[in-house]
């Protein structure tokens, strides 16, 4: 037990200290490691939890892929920091009104939970017992139960991604592209063509050129 | 305290121990990888290859590690010196950390987790940060675009392995890598799934950079891509990495498609030894099929790279996905899940 405590505190402390750095670390590209060694602790405190499924999934899908499209987009960019400060006190009112918000809603959320054990009763899908592996167990639950939700989601994320195609879509027309079909069916006959030059006259205007 | 000695304690050592066991056998066939590629390529273009220290060129890759360690360990300027540190040994450390959930044999795995085949995807899913940390920490424009140029190619191709993994998934029901392997004792995946199998091997190509896919590192334009700041240890790390990670992709294309440690047609019993013999000839065979690959073909232009990933590995794994799915679920061979 005393080993799972440590390892609690230690996900939990480096999680939320790369958490705090994530906000003030002076480089962006710093921001984005910062931010990726929290998801690698949140993955780890899912580990602990026995959620070794939503540990990976998180590690592939957000460490794997959206966080390196973020890595990506940060490091091309150019940023002047001094500007980035300006607006602090003028934007401070909004985010923080946005951060109370949330955390108001985290401590109802959790506190139901301490104050009122009941409330365990009225979940919707509790913890299966033991032998089911939580991958089998999410699999039961998200394509019976939620199969609607879970469509649905998906038709979402299908819309968002053509938007996000529509959106930077740009047809040139002048643009050359390779046909690779017409590239290998070429042949001798279609691209080659010998021409007898004659001394001191050269080749003709578009002769021996396909 | 009886209780600390016998549950954290002793299982502690024992775990160090293994560790550090595949780690050296990793570490020694990566060197002697070096050698094998060096020799293939030799004898595939009629040379002679390493062949003077030591036995037919044996000792060659100490030789190389001592010649890297003794030189200087130069940081740029202008780079960004604890990302320029940490990036080889992110690198170097996530190949290692993926044989964790490696089976060798019959029960000869060190952590014989679960979800063994989501760990994997997950770690070489991450090999992309030391690359482009290393890319933007030495502030150089070849180191610049080579990392670009590998983090665009390795979220590209780990699409298709996701689908392919998903499709051996579909045929096995559990995402464990041992039951994985104990799934193929009648018949070895490739067979069923051949064009998976090929699509997997590519993309592995792709994944771990090798040619004809070596674009981050392209010499003829990027002159190393992005190492090309790095030198001694630094840069021995990324070499490391590299072929820690074929070695770990030959050994994730033999246990999916291969069979793992199962011999072929039953020729000898699969229990140590006869199954880790198994594997690590199977394993052979594919890195020998990688540097095939490489003496063989010539580099992509970026542009065909990222045609072949999108417009056809892309499609064609998933309609492999939904066609292997549909003919199970129609055969109602479609294994039922523990």
């Amino acid at each position: 037990m005393i080993v799972q405590a440590i390892c609690f505190y230690l996900f939990a402390a480096v999680a939320v200290a790369s958490g705090v750095l994530v906000i003030t670390a002076r480089n962006p590209v710093h921001s984005v490691l910062f931010l990726i060694l929290a998801f690698f602790n949140s993955a780890g405190l899912f580990v602990l939890l026995g959620a070794e499924f939503l540990a990976m999934i998180l590690v592939i899908v957000y460490v794997g892929a959206v966080a390196v499209l973020f890595l990506f987009v940060v490091m091309m960019l150019d940023i002047d920091f001094a500007k980035l400060r300006e607006g602090v006190v003028r934007y401070l009112p909004i985010g923080a009104t946005v951060g109370i918000i949330l955390a108001v809603e985290l401590i109802l959320v959790f506190g139901a939970w301490a104050f009122a054990p009941a409330v365990n009763q009225s979940l919707a899908a509790p913890m299966p017992q033991a032998h089911v592996t939580n991958t089998a167990a999410l699999g039961d639950l998200l394509y019976t139960k939620y199969a609607y939700a879970f469509q649905a989601s998906g038709v979402i994320l299908l819309i968002a991604m053509i938007g996000a195609i529509v959106l930077t879509l740009r047809h040139k027309p002048d643009a050359r592209r390779q046909n690779i079909a017409e590239q290998v069916s070429r042949n001798r006959a279609s691209a080659i063509e010998l021409v007898k030059v004659k001394t001191g006259e050269g080749v003709g205007e578009g002769q021996g050129v396909r | 305290m009886t209780d600390f000695w016998s549950g954290y304690f002793w299982p502690t050592i024992i775990t160090i121990l293994e560790v550090l066991l595949i780690a050296v056998v990793i570490a020694v066939s990566m060197a002697y990888l070096t050698y094998f590629e060096r020799k293939v390529l030799a004898l595939m273009q009629r040379r002679k290859g390493p062949n003077v220290i030591g036995p037919f060129g044996l000792l060659q890759p100490w030789a190389d590690a001592v010649k890297l360690i003794t030189k200087e360990t130069i940081i740029p300027s202008g780079a960004n010196t604890a990302i320029f540190l940490i990036a080889p040994m992110v690198l170097f450390t996530l190949s290692l950390v993926a044989w964790a959930v490696i089976p060798f044999g019959d029960g000869m795995v060190l952590a014989n987790i679960n979800v063994g085949i989501l760990y994997l995807f997950a770690i070489s899913s991450l090999g992309v940060y030391g690359i482009i940390m290393a890319g933007w920490a030495s502030n150089s424009k070849y180191a610049f675009l080579g990392g670009l140029r590998s983090a665009a190619q390795m979220v590209s191709y780990e699409v298709s392995i996701g689908f392919v993994l998903v499709t051996v998934l579909l045929c096995v029901g559990s995402l464990n890598l041992s039951k994985i392997v104990l799934a193929q004792q009648h018949l070895w995946f490739f067979i069923p799934l051949f064009p998976m199998f090929i699509v997997f091997f590519i993309s592995g190509l792709a994944e771990t950079n090798r040619a004809p896919f070596d674009l981050p590192e392209g010499e003829s334009e990027l002159v190393a891509g992005f190492f090309v700041e790095y030198s001694s240890m630094s840069f021995a790390l990324f070499y490391l990495g590299e072929y820690v990670n074929m070695i770990l992709m030959s050994a994730m294309t033999s246990i999916l498609f291969l069979g793992g440690w199962l011999p072929p047609f039953g020729i000898t019993p699969a229990h140590a030894p006869y199954g880790t013999i198994w594997f690590v000839l199977k394993v052979c065979f594919v890195l020998f099929a990688f540097l095939w690959v490489r003496a063989t073909f010539p580099r992509y232009r970026y542009d065909q790279l990222m045609r072949l990933g999108w417009k056809v590995f892309l499609p064609l794994s998933l309609f492999w996905l939904v066609l292997t799915a549909g003919v199970l679920v129609w055969t109602g061979w479609l294994p039922v899940g523990a």
